[in-house]
C-alpha cells in the first residue's frame, strides 16, 4: 500500500478508514431504500455471498500461497451445517447456527488441508478436488444431511436475529451485510497481523519462512481453516439469504471455478479484490443477456447464451491474466491515482 | 465372503478395471506430453477432448467419409494447437506456473462455449464400427471394445516413446523439458516446439475423444473425463508418459474393485471421489508419484 500511495502528497490521502465507513452507510442507509427487489435478489445478494467466498479463498490462495479447487465443498459444508445445526439444536440462535457452522467447515477444511504438509502446486491443487467430490456425494448420498428430502434439497429457515425477523429481499439483504461486514473487516484484520505476515513469508518462501522461525505445517492449516471458516459462512448466506432452497449439486466444481475466478480477476492477496471480481462475476452475464438480447433479439436463445458466456469469461480470464495479472483492484488504484494526480496539476 | 470367494468374478472385475484404467491413462498422456515441455498443468485437455470427438462426430453425421473426417479434425486440432501457443501461451512465457494453469482454466471455457455453439449441445452416438460383444478369455469375459482401446492407447505411447527417443524434433522436446534455458541458449526455437507439442496433444485428445465418445455418447459431459484423469496424473507423476500408464492401471483397477467389494458399504456411487482418496494416500507416502521426477516448486 505505501508504495503505491507513496507519490501522492499527503494533504490528498484521506484516512483509510473514511472509504469502507462511508460505503457501509450509503449500504445500510440508502440503498434499502432506494433499491429494487430485482437489484437485491439478483445482483447484491449473490455479489456478497461469492464476495465473501472470494475473501476466504484469498487468503488461503492470494496470502498464504496454497491453491484450492474445492472452495465449492466448504460453501456446502457450511450451508448445510448451518441447516442442521438450526434444524436439530432447540433454541439455539440463528446466529450460533452460523457460527458453528464455521467451524464446521474449518474442520472440514482441516482435514482436507492436511495434504499441503506434503504437497506442493499442482499436485496440492488436485488433491483439494478430492474435497469437492467427497463433500458433494457424502451430502447427495446421505439424506440425513437434509433431513430426509428428496435429492439433498435443503429450505432455509426464517432469518431472525434476537427475535427480530429479516423477511423479504430487504432484510436478507441487511442480514447479508451484517454478516460479510463483520467477517470482511476480521480478515482486513487478520491478513494485516502477525498471522497475515506468516501466511506471506509461507507463500513468498517457504523455507526462508521456516527459518526465522515460522512453524509452517501450523500455519498452513491455520490458513486453510480460515479460509474454510469464511468459504463457510458465505455458504451460509448463499443458502438462506440468497437463493432459499439448496441442493448439493448447486456447489459444484463449476462454483469453485467462479470463486478462484473472482479472486484471479478481482487481485490476489487483496481483500477489496474479492468483492470487485464478485461485482464483475454477478454483473457480467446479466449485462451480457441484456446486450444479448438487445442486439439479436430471439436468435439469442438460452443455451446459445450459456454457451457465449462460457467463451466470453473464458477470454475474460485469460485476458487479465495477460493484461493485468495483479487483477481488477490495480487497475482500480492506478485510475484512482490519475484522477488525483489530474486534480493535483489543475 | 471371504470364506466362498469367487476367483473368476474376482479377476473380471480387475481386468474390467485396468482396462477402464487404460481409457484414463489416455487422457491423461495428454496431459504429460504438455507438462513435461512446458510445465503446463493443461486444464483444458478435456475441453480438447470434447472439441475433438463433437468436431469428428458433426462431421461424419454431415456425410463427410470416415477417413477424411479424421484427417479434418486433425488438421483442425493442430490448428487449435498453434492459435493456443501464439494467443495464449506466448504472452505468458515466463509467468509462473499457477498463472499458466488459470489461462487453460480460461481456454477450457472457451474452448467448451465454442465447440457446443458451433456444432450444438444435442449428444451424438459415435460408432466406431467395433463391435461390443464380450470375448471369453480364460473363463473370464472381456469387452472387446476395452481391448480395442487399450491397444490404441499402447500403440499410441509406443509412437511416442519412439517419437521421442529417436526424432530430431523429439530430442528437442527432450531438452526443452530438461532445461528451457539451455534450449533456448543452443539454438532451440521455442514456439515452434511448443506448437508441435500442443499439435501432439490435439492428437491424443482427438484419439481419447474417439474412445471416450464412442463409450459415453459425445456431449458435454466428455469434458469432465478430465477430473478421471487428474489423479492418474497425482498418482504417476505430471511428467512421465509411464507414470500416466501405471497410475491408469492402478486407478483403474483399485476404482473398480472398491466399488465392487466396498462400495456398498457407504451406500455406493464412490468412484466420484475415490480415485482421488488413492491417490492422496499413497502421495502421502511418496510426494512426488510413482514416477514423477521432483516436486513443483512452490506456486
Amino acid at each position: 500500500m505505501t508504495a503505491m500511495t507513496s507519490d501522492v502528497p499527503p494533504a490528498l490521502v484521506l484516512p483509510k478508514w473514511i472509504a469502507p465507513v462511508l460505503l457501509l452507510a450509503f449500504a445500510y442507509g440508502v440503498v434499502p431504500l432506494i433499491g429494487s427487489s430485482y437489484l437485491f435478489e439478483a445482483i447484491l445478494l449473490p455479489f456478497l455471498a461469492l464476495g465473501l467466498a472470494g475473501v476466504g479463498l484469498n487468503i488461503l490462495t492470494g496470502y498464504a500461497g496454497q491453491v484450492s479447487l474445492g472452495s465449492a465443498a466448504f460453501m456446502a459444508a457450511g450451508a448445510f451445517a448451518a441447516y442442521n445445526f438450526n434444524l436439530r439444536v432447540e433454541g439455539l440462535p440463528l446466529v450460533g447456527s452460523i457460527v458453528l457452522a464455521g467451524f464446521v467447515a474449518a474442520a472440514i477444511g482441516i482435514v482436507f488441508g492436511l495434504p499441503s504438509l506434503r504437497l506442493r502446486g499442482f499436485y496440492l491443487a488436485v488433491s483439494t478436488l478430492a474435497a469437492q467430490f467427497f463433500v458433494q456425494w457424502a451430502l447427495t448420498k446421505f439424506s440425513w444431511f437434509s433431513n430426509n428430502s428428496a435429492s439433498g434439497v435443503i429450505d432455509a429457515p426464517r432469518l431472525s436475529i434476537a427475535g427480530f425477523a429479516l423477511d423479504g429481499a430487504v432484510g436478507r439483504y441487511l442480514f447479508a451485510l451484517t454478516v460479510v461486514s463483520i467477517l470482511t473487516f476480521l480478515a482486513y484484520r487478520l491478513v494485516s497481523s502477525q498471522t497475515g505476515r506468516n501466511f506471506i513469508a509461507i507463500r513468498d518462501n517457504e523455507t526462508a519462512a521456516r527459518i526465522i522461525g515460522i512453524p509452517v505445517l501450523k500455519t498452513k492449516l491455520l490458513a486453510f481453516a480460515i479460509s474454510s471458516f469464511i468459504i463457510g459462512v458465505a455458504g451460509v448466506i448463499w443458502a438462506f439469504a440468497y437463493l432459499r432452497t439448496v441442493e448439493p449439486d448447486g456447489f459444484d466444481l463449476d462454483r469453485s471455478f467462479q470463486i478462484l475466478f473472482i479472486v484471479i480477476i478481482g487481485g490476489l492477496a487483496s481483500i477489496r479484490g474479492a468483492f470487485f471480481g464478485a461485482a464483475l462475476i454477478v454483473v457480467f452475464p446479466l449485462a451480457l443477456s441484456r446486450l444479448g438480447g438487445f442486439l439479436l433479439g430471439d436468435v439469442f436463445d438460452s443455451g446459445v447464451l450459456d454457451m457465449s458466456q462460457r467463451i466470453v469469461l473464458g477470454a475474460l480470464i485469460i485476458l487479465f491474466l495477460i493484461l493485468e495479472p495483479d487483477g481488477l483492484v490495480a487497475l482500480w488504484d492506478r485510475v484512482r491515482r490519475r484522477l488525483l494526480f489530474a486534480r493535483q496539476s489543475t | 465372503m471371504i470364506t466362498d470367494f469367487d476367483y473368476q468374478f474376482f479377476i473380471e472385475v480387475l481386468v474390467g478395471g485396468l482396462l477402464s484404467g487404460v481409457m484414463y491413462s489416455l487422457v491423461a498422456i495428454g496431459f504429460v506430453l504438455i507438462y513435461k515441455t512446458s510445465g503446463v498443468l493443461n486444464f483444458a485437455q478435456g475441453a480438447l477432448l470434447l472439441f475433438a470427438a463433437l468436431t469428428f462426430v458433426s462431421l461424419v453425421e454431415r456425410g463427410v467419409p470416415f477417413a477424411l473426417a479424421l484427417v479434418a479434425t486433425f488438421a483442425i486440432m493442430v490448428a487449435i494447437g498453434i492459435a493456443i501457443e501464439r494467443t495464449v501461451l506466448r504472452p505468458l512465457t515466463n509467468k509462473p506456473p499457477i498463472t499458466l494453469f488459470m489461462a487453460t482454466l480460461g481456454l477450457s471455457y472457451i474452448i467448451e462455449g465454442a465447440a457446443q455453439l458451433i456444432w450444438g449441445t444435442q449428444v451424438h452416438g459415435l460408432d466406431l464400427g467395433i463391435e461390443d460383444v464380450p470375448l471369453e478369455v480364460g473363463g473370464v469375459l472381456i469387452s472387446q471394445f476395452d481391448i480395442f482401446a487399450a491397444v490404441a492407447a499402447a500403440a499410441m505411447v509406443l509412437l511416442l516413446s519412439l517419437f521421442f527417443r529417436y526424432t530430431r524434433i523429439g530430442l528437442s522436446f527432450r531438452a526443452v523439458a530438461d532445461d528451457q534455458f539451455a534450449a533456448l541458449a543452443v539454438g532451440l526455437r521455442l514456439p515452434l516446439i511448443w506448437s508441435t507439442v500442443w499439435a501432439a496433444a490435439g492428437l491424443v485428445a482427438l484419439v481419447a475423444g474417439l474412445l471416450w465418445g464412442a463409450r459415453l455418447g459425445v456431449q458435454f459431459s466428455l469434458s469432465l473425463v478430465v477430473l478421471k484423469a487428474l489423479p492418474v496424473l497425482v498418482l504417476g507423476g505430471f511428467d512421465s508418459i509411464l507414470g500416466a500408464i501405471v497410475g491408469g492401471l492402478l486407478i483403474g483397477a483399485s476404482e473398480k474393485l472398491a466399488e465392487v467389494y466396498i462400495g456398498d458399504y457407504f451406500g455406493g456411487g464412490i468412484e466420484s471421489w475415490f480415485a482421488y482418496v488413492v491417490a492422496l494416500v499413497f502421495l502421502l507416502i511418496r510426494p512426488s508419484g510413482l514416477f514423477g521426477q521432483k516436486l513443483v516448486e512452490r506456486v
